[in-house]
């Protein structure tokens, strides 16, 4: 069906389709409507995100400058207690702050507003479906997000079982014995793994979904292989969540049982091993960086072709790129842990292994550049913080094969360089294309236009700002810096001090963000169907801006997509 | 042997009397190494690694740049349909292969020193070629000691030296600071204990981890070392460190409040020192033989003061 027939089906359906749409309690909170889900999922990421970025904002604010101060004015004024007593529980409210942040940010700000969020919206809208296939599975996932959200948030106001603090404090990891009876004996981290155990079973029914989705309700005529590179993502990211969750969900439900059952897999006086809890956390941990990580490489790939006015490079290859680092990212989980005491082969195996991962993700690369090779690039702001996210990802990407190396990893393992290569990867990698996304879809998703002024001077802030709180980190790392430090000697405050100045700058860059948002409802611009012109040529610009409640009642026939 | 210990000391430091194994303000790189380990680990990380990843990082963001100018809307208007270039597509599956080939040629051999603690025999019979200090060392045999990591602070223990009442010889080390009203003032914020671990240099020391409570992890970033400490689990590594001085390390596996607050201090003495010091704690007079290292660092001082 020609573009301007599909346009025109859809107009006449946006008319009548008017009084389809629910009130607005039963649209909102029983909805089943994927673009609606898909909304509900941005919303609720945002709040998410907000509350992650303020725990980095106190992380940041701590450790400016030597001395634990800032921490110990909020158990001052939040436990009431002082001196020593509000000092201790101030370091121990620090790895709350920690913790709490990287599970914010993991399980309820990245994976919700990349799969959640843009998945519902654009899957379907992209491979031609009227919605996902189980319209009321997506519902309940949406919903379990936000109940799992619900209970991290309880946990933190519940005893940890030290020092009458609230919150657990192990670290995302969840490592045993710490995160055991003899570390936290409250019930604030039982409070954790059902909050896990509820985001992953939402997780699973979500990449059931997915896949089922993808497999089934592709429009007459799109065979895999012309299939737009983000359900490509999609579909590989629901795989390997699907793959990976249970082993999660194993590891939390022993662990659950240890701490209340009296069960021993991790509790070496009972014969139990700790250890054998880190190879489950990571057999899950390592496809989860992949799962944050993939839906960001589908949205760049459509970006970085919509405004070269060009066809993806080495579209085969790039969908099977992903797919590659799917299946690799499943064997190569121990090099986290190349300091617990393994086998030296078995580290051999994963330094190698490891380095792998860096062959499919230099073809992403390359392929993007080549992308843009003899394009006629306009630089409108979705396609700035794309190709922003090139060259960051590059960054993080080269440090991680540094890291790969178990040798360097002796000296590197659990400092500050750690947490910058994974930064770049994720706060600047994923985040990036995060913001891409938004700004590439916005005015299709609410159907109004936002300041292009406001959202490169966004962008251009938080490149600044973001790279200098992270990039100062390789240099403390370097230096011996370990990881999730309430305080430091004088030595390292210097970069310190730096970093949280990036911090000030990102925060401005924030603000900037949510006035440009402000701003974009409050004028209220009217949206085009397609605002790019011709290189954006996936099916969703074929529709109006928003699109109709329901889409797609004649499903498009696809002929030649022009991908490849 | 000694004077040459002496003159290596200087020429490595510059004249310094003791080096100092610790974090410097505005530092960009690696703590100064002081172990075969650490020297090789930093010199691959600070040639190989960082130039790959310098190389590849201005590669890109060069590619980068020369699309946004040469490909820009304005300087080329009429985009090609270009898709495919099997030869390019095939150089940069390969380049990136033949990269990491490179690295993973000197990675394997650096991992496996660090896992293969030398063959002490090997090296005291000649068999393995040898300095004369390092025969001699090897001929002494191993120093076994026992890190052990408690919430939160080290335990060490020296397994083949017996205290008065017959057990081995364990003493606990505490830092001076941990940010509270009872904090001791003095040695370097965080980083100065009590009672630091005494080793002599030139001697291959093997070290164990272990744990009382929950994950705690040695490191020791002069010494390019780095193993957790596990309950119910014995780790080794090992080192040798032939320059006298002061090295700190800290706990690096999260294990709790005061995770920031458990500093590793070693001081590597000469062995005469060493022996003095380790017979005044098998005496289980642990506050003498902590004042006895002033002692020591002072007449080392003196020596080189007057060889220099």
């Amino acid at each position: 069906m020609p573009m301007d027939e599909i346009a025109l089906d859809q107009a006449d359906h946006a008319h009548d389709d008017h009084d389809h749409k629910p009130g607005f309690f039963v649209r909102w909170f029983f909805s089943t409507n994927h673009k609606d889900i898909g909304t509900l999922y941005l919303i609720f990421a945002l709040i998410a995100g907000i509350i992650g970025y303020s725990l980095s904002g106190l992380i940041r604010w701590e450790l400016a400058e030597p001395g634990i101060g800032p921490m110990v004015q909020f158990t001052e004024w939040f436990y009431g207690t002082q001196g020593d007593i509000a000092i201790e529980q101030a370091k121990q409210f620090y790895n709350v702050v920690i913790t709490y942040h990287g599970l914010i940010m993991i399980f309820f700000m990245v994976m919700p507003a990349l799969i959640g969020g843009f998945g519902n919206w654009f899957v379907p809208l992209m491979i031609g479906a009227p919605d996902m296939a189980f319209p009321r599975m997506n519902n309940i996932s949406f919903w379990l997000t936000v109940a799992g959200f619900l209970l991290l948030i309880l946990s933190f106001f519940t005893p940890s079982g030290n020092l009458d603090a609230l919150g657990f404090g192990g670290g995302w990891v969840l490592y045993p014995p710490l995160s055991g009876l003899k570390g936290h004996s409250g019930p604030a981290m039982d409070l954790v793994i059902l909050s896990l155990h509820t985001v992953g079973i939402a997780s699973i029914l979500g990449a059931i979904n997915f896949i089922v989705t993808i497999l089934n309700m592709r429009a007459p005529g799109m065979t895999m292989h012309k299939m737009p590179l983000f359900a490509w993502s999609i579909l590989v990211t629901a795989a390997l969540l699907l793959l990976a969750l249970p082993v999660l969900a194993g590891a939390l439900t022993m662990l659950l049982t240890d701490r209340n059952f009296g069960s021993q897999f991790f509790v070496p006086e009972g014969g139990g091993d700790p250890i054998m809890f880190q190879h489950l956390f990571w057999f899950f941990g390592h496809p989860e960086v992949y799962i944050m990580i993939l839906p960001g490489f589908g949205i760049v790939s459509h970006i970085i072709s919509t405004f070269s006015k060009k066809p993806i490079f080495g579209y085969l290859g790039m969908a099977y790129a992903m797919v590659g680092i799917g299946v690799i990212g499943f064997i190569v989980w121990a090099h986290h842990m190349y300091t617990v005491g393994m086998p030296v082969d078995m580290k051999a195996y994963f330094v190698a292994a490891t380095m792998v991962i860096a062959v499919p993700t230099g073809i992403k690369i390359f392929s993007w550049i080549a992308t843009m090779w003899g394009g006629s690039i306009t630089f409108a702001v979705p396609m700035q913080w794309a190709i922003g996210f090139i060259f960051l990802f590059t960054l993080g990407g080269v440090t991680g094969v540094v890291l790969a190396n178990a040798g360097v990893d002796h000296a590197l393992h659990d400092t500050y360089y750690v947490v910058a290569h994974f930064h770049y990867v994720l706060s600047l990698g994923a985040v990036f294309a995060l913001f891409a996304g938004w700004y590439y879809w916005f005015e299709k998703m609410f159907g109004v236009k936002y300041n292009a002024f406001l959202g490169t001077v966004h962008f251009v802030l938080m490149f600044i700002g973001s790279n200098l709180i992270f990039f100062p980190q390789h240099f403390l790392g370097l230096n011996g810096m370990p990881r999730r430090y309430v305080d430091y000697t004088p030595a390292y405050e210097h970069w310190h001090y730096v970093s949280s100045l990036g911090y000030a700058v990102s925060l401005v860059a924030t603000l900037i963000f949510f006035f440009a948002m402000a701003e974009a409802l409050i004028r209220r611009r009217k949206a085009e169907a397609n605002p790019w012109g011709e290189g954006a040529t996936t099916l969703e610009w074929t529709l109006s801006s928003p699109p109709p409640f329901h889409q797609y009642s004649t499903l498009p026939r696809v002929k030649d997509t022009g991908d490849h | 042997m000694r004077y040459l210990t002496l003159l290596l000391t200087m020429a490595a430091f510059g004249g310094n009397a003791f080096a100092q194994g610790k974090p410097t303000p505005k530092a960009k790189g690696f703590q100064e190494p002081v172990t075969e380990l650490a020297e090789e680990a930093f010199k691959f990380h600070d040639t190989w690694l960082l130039l790959m990843c310098v190389v590849i990082t201005l590669f890109v963001a060069g590619l980068l740049v020369w699309v946004m100018v040469r490909y820009n809307a304005k300087a080329n208007p009429v985009p090609s349909k270009t898709t495919h270039h099997t030869g390019l597509e095939v150089v940069w599956t390969l380049l990136p292969v033949i990269i990491l080939v490179l690295i993973a040629v000197v990675s394997f051999p650096l991992l496996y020193k660090y896992d293969r603690a030398p063959n002490l025999t090997a090296i005291a019979s000649g068999e393995v070629t040898a300095t004369v200090e390092e025969q001699a060392a090897a001929s002494k045999g191993w120093i076994n000691i026992k890190a052990q990591g408690n919430q939160w602070n080290w335990t060490y223990s020296f397994q083949d030296i017996l205290d008065a009442d017959g057990y081995p010889l364990e003493f606990t080390s505490n830092p001076l600071q941990r940010g509270l009203s009872t904090d001791k003032p003095g040695g370097e914020l965080y980083l100065t204990v009590d009672f630091p671990l005494v080793l002599p240099a030139g001697r291959y020391i093997r070290y164990y981890t272990a744990a009382s409570d929950v994950i705690h992890a040695f490191a020791m970033p002069s010494f390019g070392i780095k193993t957790d400490a596990v309950p119910g689990r014995l780790n080794e590594g090992w080192f040798k460190v032939d320059t006298l001085g002061t090295y700190y390390g800290q706990c690096s596996e999260l294990c709790g409040k005061d995770h920031a607050f458990m500093p590793i201090e070693i001081r590597i003495v000469e062995e005469a020192d060493y022996e003095t010091w380790l017979a005044t704690m098998q005496g289980g007079d642990f506050e003498a033989a902590a004042q006895l290292l002033a002692g020591f660092e002072t007449r080392q001082t003196t020596r080189l003061a007057a060889v220099n």
